[in-house]
């Protein structure tokens, strides 16, 4: 590699692998790419995909347990897994630096804004507060010295994404890795802070590599993208070409896992799960989930090759179309009739303490029907919901169910209420208990309303595992032996098992990758139409609501601002802050900048 | 719990600690069976040197060292065991009770705790052996009082973590009694503080109920035990120091291995969680879920 060759790549990744120390299995093998300065590239994959792993060994670091074991990672002409652990702080200052997923966490609670910013200068000591202030004025901080000295516990979480993303930009570095950086925002601070990282790296000429599971959000922001699965990268290129037209059976899949805001568009999970390190297959490892497998797939790894300039894949039968199914997962649309409606609130009000959290909301939920709860954090929908699944009890105002007024607070509800209305948690790792098998699980919500026999308990138990398609093996399984999305399934089961007649959601996909979320939506949607099933659905994703509801309401501070049909309320929403959310969601198909 | 033990023996200081622990215990509680004289028989004079007949010479009162070591160290175990029941059952049930009732309840226990907390607990411990004299269940039942707030505390910090869970807000939704729910979803998933709490306390309790016969309101002489062999046989330290040193030594290994085997068992339960487990499979999606899947998603187009 020539000098010259060096100048123009801003970084140069070649056959990186990083491994668990010890018994060396890879976690991640083979990456190699490069990045021109001022590019941004999409590092994209589902959760295990080794896309964290390969960010951090960029910086020639690694999480406990794990070894950098193969590669080069060429920046300014120096390998960084060469230089000695003492000298790669500051070296690290000056050529990449690191945004990490959680700003809450990685700015420490102890130290003013200012001592933290003026860390990522040489000598600390000298920095003046104009120096400082315009740095947080590049990533849209209103210069004011007050926020230098406050803590970062006193800033929002939006604020503190920002402080480290000025920290990390603060030396102009050659390149910054971004780790989700804003997944726990909300969609309009995520727009703002999306749109800052875009300029910087325009400006100052700096790469980034952007780590997401968020392919819409990779879709506004990078030039390119890779997509990541079991620790290799099996697809690369200008974001357009990928995302519009993948090569990689997984891609594919994984794009028409994606919800679509802007159409009724249809869903489809990706059957399976991918494979752990040490579980990987020898040939292909997307080869037992894969459409398109044929038996030389199972042989040897495909190696990452060029198909047009400057677009590679890891695949023998690169953009093949995927035949049969064609398959649409489309709610069912709203009954004819218009029945009893199975909820009513009307005029409900909710407190914590003194403080009064929903004001006045007034909706229902009809019979056979999916009704999408939509808002932002904050935005109480979370407390509506548990104020209807008796959760909350510091409650006044009207909730009638099948007409007849229900209780606030479960306590107060008799065992039949208690029964026909059931919830599912957001977190299905902590809404089963991880010391009980799922069966006990499932058996415990049985037996609080009903005394089965042993067969029958077993019968209705493996009876709810098959309405959800898992397997009857799944009874004897301890939580932490499933993956995400079956024990999510499993928390479903456990609803269904008594037979419920309202199902509340409460963000029950938000936890899970897309490919697994837009199994679980199928499966509730098959509920609906085969189980008369009537479903309230809380969510924060607006692009998710037309595939699963048939009805929105969205929420803001506690009050409805927008209610109706669903292509209504996102097609031609009235209120001004509903069309401002609509706007701010990142979109698949935006073209890049 | 199997897989537990393995892992606290691989863990070095484990093994040692469980080791220390299983001797200690092996004298105490064989030792009576197989003490070559009585405790009270006086075999020779005072504090005499070793000799083959006595291994560890005698003590102050000319009784043989060795049997009334071997048959001293049962009475202490099965107080401070009893005492560290008492202690962290009772501080757990407590402590557990007041981090899920919250509210009124929890700060009527806390309080409580904070009040028995504030005295000096060996004074107070003192005080009512002296009023009712030195009985041994008064002894167990003081030690474990001693124990109980400071258990309530850290069970009401594990409890405050887990009651926020989804699954008891689940089993609340279902509307599941209280004590229900403390039994079935919170105590298991408290477990692994219960037994470090435990192993920690159980290795206070023999210092503690050590140091009380030491004063003189434990185990009363001519009965042998350790702690009162250390006091009695202090004044011929320099003359024998057998009858001091064994006892003083037996309780420091029983509590130095009582403690590497709890922090090994904590480290143990704490790495355990996260591990992968190659050798169970991953569960596999019901035979023909993705085609059932398919099937499910042509039915709704």
């Amino acid at each position: 590699m020539s000098a010259a060759a060096d100048n123009r790549e801003a970084l140069a990744v070649t056959g990186l692998e990083v491994a668990m120390a010890g018994v060396g299995l890879p976690v991640v093998s083979d990456a190699s790419f490069t990045l021109k300065p001022g590019e941004i590239l999409g590092l994209v994959g589902e959760s295990g995909s080794g896309k964290t792993t390969l960010g951090l060994g960029l910086l020639a670091h690694h999480r406990r347990g794990l070894v950098i074991s193969q590669g080069r990672v060429m920046i300014d002409g120096r390998d960084l897994l060469t230089i000695p652990a003492h000298d790669l702080p500051a070296i690290r200052k000056s050529l990449i630096r690191y945004v990490p997923q959680d700003s809450g966490t990685a700015l420490n609670p102890a130290l003013r804004i200012r001592t933290q910013l003026a860390e990522n200068f040489d000598d600390p000591g000298k920095v003046d507060d104009d120096t400082l202030i315009a740095l947080l004025e590049e990533v849209k901080l209103p210069g004011k010295r007050g926020l230098l000295r406050a803590y970062p516990h006193q800033l929002s979480g939006g604020q503190q994404q920002r402080v480290a993303i000025a920290m990390a930009f603060a030396g102009h570095p050659r390149v910054v890795v971004m780790d989700e950086p804003t997944t726990g925002l909300d969609v309009t601070t995520q727009a703002h802070v999306l749109q800052t990282v875009r300029q910087l790296c325009r400006e100052h000429d700096i790469a980034a590599v952007y780590v997401s599971h968020d392919l819409a959000v990779v879709a506004s922001l990078a030039q390119r993208v890779a997509v990541m699965y079991a620790g290799r990268i099996v697809e690369i290129g200008p974001t357009d070409q990928v995302l519009r037209r993948p090569l990689h059976p997984y891609t594919t899949a994984l794009i028409k896992a994606v919800p679509d805001i802007d159409k009724r568009s249809r869903i489809e999970g990706i059957p399976g799960q991918a494979p752990e390190p040490g579980r990987r297959p020898p040939g292909c490892s997307y080869a037992p989930r894969c459409p398109l497998v044929i038996p030389a797939c199972r042989a040897e790894m495909p190696a990452l090759r060029d198909q047009i300039e400057g677009h590679a894949v890891r695949c023998i039968r690169p953009g093949e179309s995927i035949g049969g199914a064609e398959a649409t997962l489309l709610a069912p649309t709203a009954a004819a009739s218009q029945p009893a409606p199975v909820l009513r609130l009307a005029s409900l009000v909710a407190h914590y303490g003194a403080t009064e959290i929903l004001h006045g909301i007034s909706f229902d939920v009809p019979e056979r029907g999916c009704v999408a709860l939509v808002g932002e954090s904050g935005s109480g929908k979370t407390t509506l919901a548990r104020t209807i699944g008796g959760l909350h009890a510091e409650v006044h105002g009207g909730m009638f169910f099948r007409g007849a007024p229900l209780p606030a607070g479960s306590r107060h509800r008799n065992a039949e209420l208690r029964r026909r209305i059931q919830y599912v948690f957001q977190n299905p790792y902590a809404s089963l208990n991880p010391r009980r098998s799922i069966g006990q699980s499932i058996a415990i919500a049985l037996q609080t309303f009903e005394s089965p026999g042993r067969t029958e308990l077993r019968r209705r138990i493996s009876e709810a595992l098959e309405q959800v398609a898992l397997p009857a093996s799944a009874a004897s399984r301890r939580p932490h032996e499933l993956s995400g999305g079956q024990l999510q399934r499993a928390a479903i089961a456990r609803a269904l098992v008594v037979k419920p007649e309202l199902l509340i959601c409460d963000e029950v996909t938000s936890a899970l990758d897309v490919s697994v979320q837009a199994v679980i939506i199928a499966l509730l949607s098959d509920l609906q139409r085969d189980h008369g099933l009537s479903m309230l659905f809380i969510t924060h994703n607006l692009a998710l609501v037309r595939s699963i509801a048939q009805s929105a309401v969205v929420m803001q501070s506690g009050r409805i601002i927008e209610a109706g049909e669903i292509d209504q309320v996102l097609d031609h929403p009235q209120a001004a802050e509903t069309k401002l959310l609509l706007a701010d969601v990142p979109r698949f198909e935006s073209a890049v900048a | 719990m199997t897989r537990v033990l393995g892992r606290i023996l691989s863990l070095g200081s484990g093994a040692v600690g469980l080791a220390l622990v299983l001797i200690v215990v092996a004298i105490a509680l064989i030792g009576p069976f197989v003490a070559p004289h009585s405790p009270t028989a006086f075999v020779s004079f005072s504090f005499a040197h070793p000799t083959g007949k006595y291994p560890l010479g005698t003590d102050m009162m000319g009784h043989d060292t060795l049997s009334r070591v071997l048959k001293g160290g049962w009475r202490i175990l099965i107080m401070s065991t009893g005492a560290t029941i008492l202690g962290v059952g009772t501080g757990a049930l407590f402590g557990i009770w007041a981090g899920y009732a919250k509210g009124v309840t929890d700060e009527a226990i806390m309080r409580a705790a904070d009040v028995l907390m504030a005295f000096p607990q060996i004074i107070l411990a003192l005080l009512f052996i002296s009023l009712l004299g030195p009985r041994l269940w008064l002894l167990t039942v003081l030690v474990g009082a001693i124990h109980a707030p400071q258990v309530a505390r850290v069970f009401r910090a594990a409890t405050l973590r887990v009651a926020g869970e989804d699954f008891v807000r689940h089993a609340e939704s279902l509307g599941v009694a209280a004590w229900k729910i403390i039994l079935r979803e919170i105590l298991p998933n408290v477990t692994s503080p219960l037994m470090v709490e435990f192993g920690l306390r159980l290795a206070y309790s023999v210092t503690l109920i050590a140091g009380l016969s030491f004063l003189g309101f434990g185990v009363q002489p001519p009965t042998p035990d350790w702690g009162t062999m250390i006091n009695e046989n202090r004044i011929g330290l320099m003359a024998s120091p057998w009858p001091v040193l064994i006892p003083i030594l037996l309780i420091a290994l029983l509590t130095i291995g009582m403690n590497l085997l709890t922090d090994a068992l904590a480290r143990a339960m704490l790495g355990g969680a996260r591990r992968v487990d190659l050798a169970s499979p991953p569960i596999e999606d019901m035979p023909g879920a993705a085609e059932r899947e398919i099937a499910v998603a042509g039915v709704l187009r």
